[in-house]
């Protein structure tokens, strides 16, 4: 736990992510300013500095640019954070089965799993979203779908070299059950790996999120989606710099600490998986 | 040898039927009435009966799914319904931008990812090592679509060195492939910097040393050779990346390739586009990763899969 603690990646990367979500969830109380409000007569003012009516400035319809990035942001976090829980509750679940079960059913997933990556997994999820539409349940299913082939391989490669060590083996001869061995022994053996995916996949989702939004196939006008703010912002690169700078920096800053906080996790938690 | 190249094919077959499967699944089963969607809005019933029937989708499942391969094995992937022209021709036509844009970025990756990495791997615990871990960083973590946008902005709009978006000569070619390469160069640069790492602390790298080996002949003969292995594995990978990266990259940049084409597509529910181009890269994704695995054998003779 201490070197946890005293790792300089996790440091700074939980700092930077810590920052960035107790901002986006104090967003009502940071900036009173509405993030849909359009405001014709305060369109694309540059960015005036903390402490004045627009500190990061206005969009081309004159909505205030700070509070669209913070409210965004819980738009972005939120759906990221439950596509990461969704993707790790079933990618366990079916790695689980397939490593204590084996056979048939190990071979099938494992196929899937094969199948899986073998799309480019934007295109998978523009495909998918097109057939079921653009809704943030939509869009959460379709980023959890693209991450738990990672948790099933994971697990199912730490069960089946858990099941043939010898505690195990003594904990099935005591009597113990299938569900006593993965819940007892199993499971908080492969907690690290987990918990190191997860961190580094969170940077993933909130990247193919605001792609898709980017792409005009995930959030839709006009919510504050980081993505889709870019996208408009494309629009007035030459007279308003401002509008995909800033997005943009919330996007990458989330990133970066999530895979500085995942590396850094991968290097205290879990030697053999360090690259 | 033989036994291994077999399981190999016979995996990948597997793969590419499974491919075919989630497609099929996807943009068939899925959507429902493809009939409705094709005719005009309050089109009579009788219209959209009749089109179902014409176009199979009466028939049960399985046999829908059997015409479906068949098509696709004879190279028919369906009529796009936005070009009114043959889906595989469409999508053949777009492909060359799209292998120009993907390999000057696995060029850029290679020429840029490797020395990085050798540079960081021999100057250990050094400003080079750090610097290089902070690009390395800032590169996997910079999204591609924004930091397209902010090269726009720069060379485009700021420094007007650079043109910004269309397709023609090399200059069009820049911006998009520099946004393309970032991320996987970034990547590798890592690995190489590890992979290297852990093999000039190996035994035989001593040897070479002690045995008066000039430094560049030890780290470039002997160590990076070795450490191609991991590597190679890793440059096949992101043939996926950049298929994907492809997409976001192409819209920013207008390019005309494969990414635009089925963005577009799916604007319109051009949906035999869409389709053709999942088969089309999927296939693409694997074989080049069966070939890949096949040319490990080649580098390491040590490795004999049995």
């Amino acid at each position: 736990m201490r070197r946890v603690a005293r790792h300089p990646m996790i440091v700074v990367g939980g700092l930077i992510l810590a920052a960035v979500i107790v901002a986006s969830a104090a967003a009502p109380w940071l900036t009173r300013a509405d993030p849909l409000r359009p405001s014709f007569a305060q369109r694309l003012r540059p960015p005036q500095g903390f402490g004045a009516v627009h500190p990061l400035g206005t969009d081309n319809l004159g909505r205030d640019i700070l509070a669209r990035v913070l409210h965004g942001g819980r738009l972005s976090l939120v759906l990221a954070a439950t596509a990461v829980a969704l993707a790790a509750g079933v990618g366990v679940a079916v790695g689980l089965s397939a490593g204590l079960i084996g056979g048939r059913l190990d071979d099938f997933v494992m196929r899937l799993a094969d199948v899986q990556l073998a799309f480019p997994v934007i295109m998978l999820a523009i495909a998918i979203v097109a057939v079921i539409g653009t809704s943030a349940a939509a869009l959460v299913g379709v980023l959890a779908l693209s991450g738990w082939v990672l948790y099933a391989r994971t697990v199912r490669a730490a069960v089946l070299t858990i099941r043939e060590t010898d505690y195990v083996e003594a904990a099935r001869t005591l009597g113990a059950g299938n569900l006593r061995l993965i819940g007892r022994h199993i499971l908080p053996n492969t907690l690290a790996p987990i918990l190191v995916l997860g961190s580094s996949q969170f940077a993933t989702m909130v990247l193919l999120e605001s792609g898709l939004s980017f792409l005009g196939l995930g959030l839709q006008p006009p919510q504050p989606s980081w993505g889709l703010m870019l996208a408009e912002g494309r629009d007035y690169l030459s007279n308003a710099w401002w509008l995909a700078t800033v997005p943009g920096i919330a996007i990458s800053l989330v990133v970066l600490g999530a895979n500085l906080l995942g590396d850094g996790l991968r290097d205290v938690l879990d030697p053999r998986l360090r690259q | 040898m033989r036994a291994y190249l077999l399981r190999r094919l016979w995996q990948s077959a597997v793969t590419l039927v499974g491919v075919s499967v989630l497609v099929f699944v996807i943009l068939r089963v899925i959507p429902g009435d493809p009939a409705k969607m094709l005719l005009p809005e309050g089109a009579p019933q009788a219209a959209v009966e009749a089109l179902n029937r014409h176009l199979g989708l009466r028939e049960p499942l399985w046999i829908q799914y059997a015409l479906f391969v068949r098509s696709v094995v004879r190279g028919d992937f369906g009529q796009s319904f936005q070009y009114r022209a043959p889906a595989l021709r469409i999508v053949i036509e777009r492909v060359p931008a799209t292998i120009q844009l993907a390999l000057t970025a696995m060029a850029l990756t290679v020429l840029a990812g490797v020395p990085l990495g050798i540079l960081a791997a021999v100057r250990q615990r050094t400003g080079w090592d750090y610097a290089g871990t902070v690009i390395a960083v800032l590169g996997q973590s910079l999204p591609n679509f924004w930091l397209g946008i902010m090269l726009v902005l720069l060379f485009g709009v700021t420094l007007r060195w650079l043109p910004t978006s269309g397709f023609g000569g090399w200059p069009s070619l820049v911006l998009p492939s520099v946004t393309l390469a970032a991320f996987p160069t970034a990547l590798v640069a890592r690995l190489t910097r590890s992979s290297l790492l852990e093999i000039l602390g190996q035994e035989y790298i001593r040897t070479g040393r002690a045995k008066g080996l000039g430094e560049p002949r030890v780290v470039l003969r002997h160590a990076l050779r070795n450490a191609m292995i991991p590597l190679l594995t890793v440059l096949g990978l992101q043939i996926g990346t950049l298929l994907g990266g492809a997409v976001i990259t192409e819209s920013i940049f207008a390019w005309p390739g494969m990414g635009k084409l089925v963005v577009d597509a799916i604007f319109f529910r051009d949906f035999p586009v869409v389709q053709t181009i999942l088969i089309l890269s999927a296939t693409l994704f694997v074989v080049i990763n069966l070939l890949v695995d096949l040319l490990y054998t080649i580098l390491d003779p040590r490795i004999r899969y049995g």
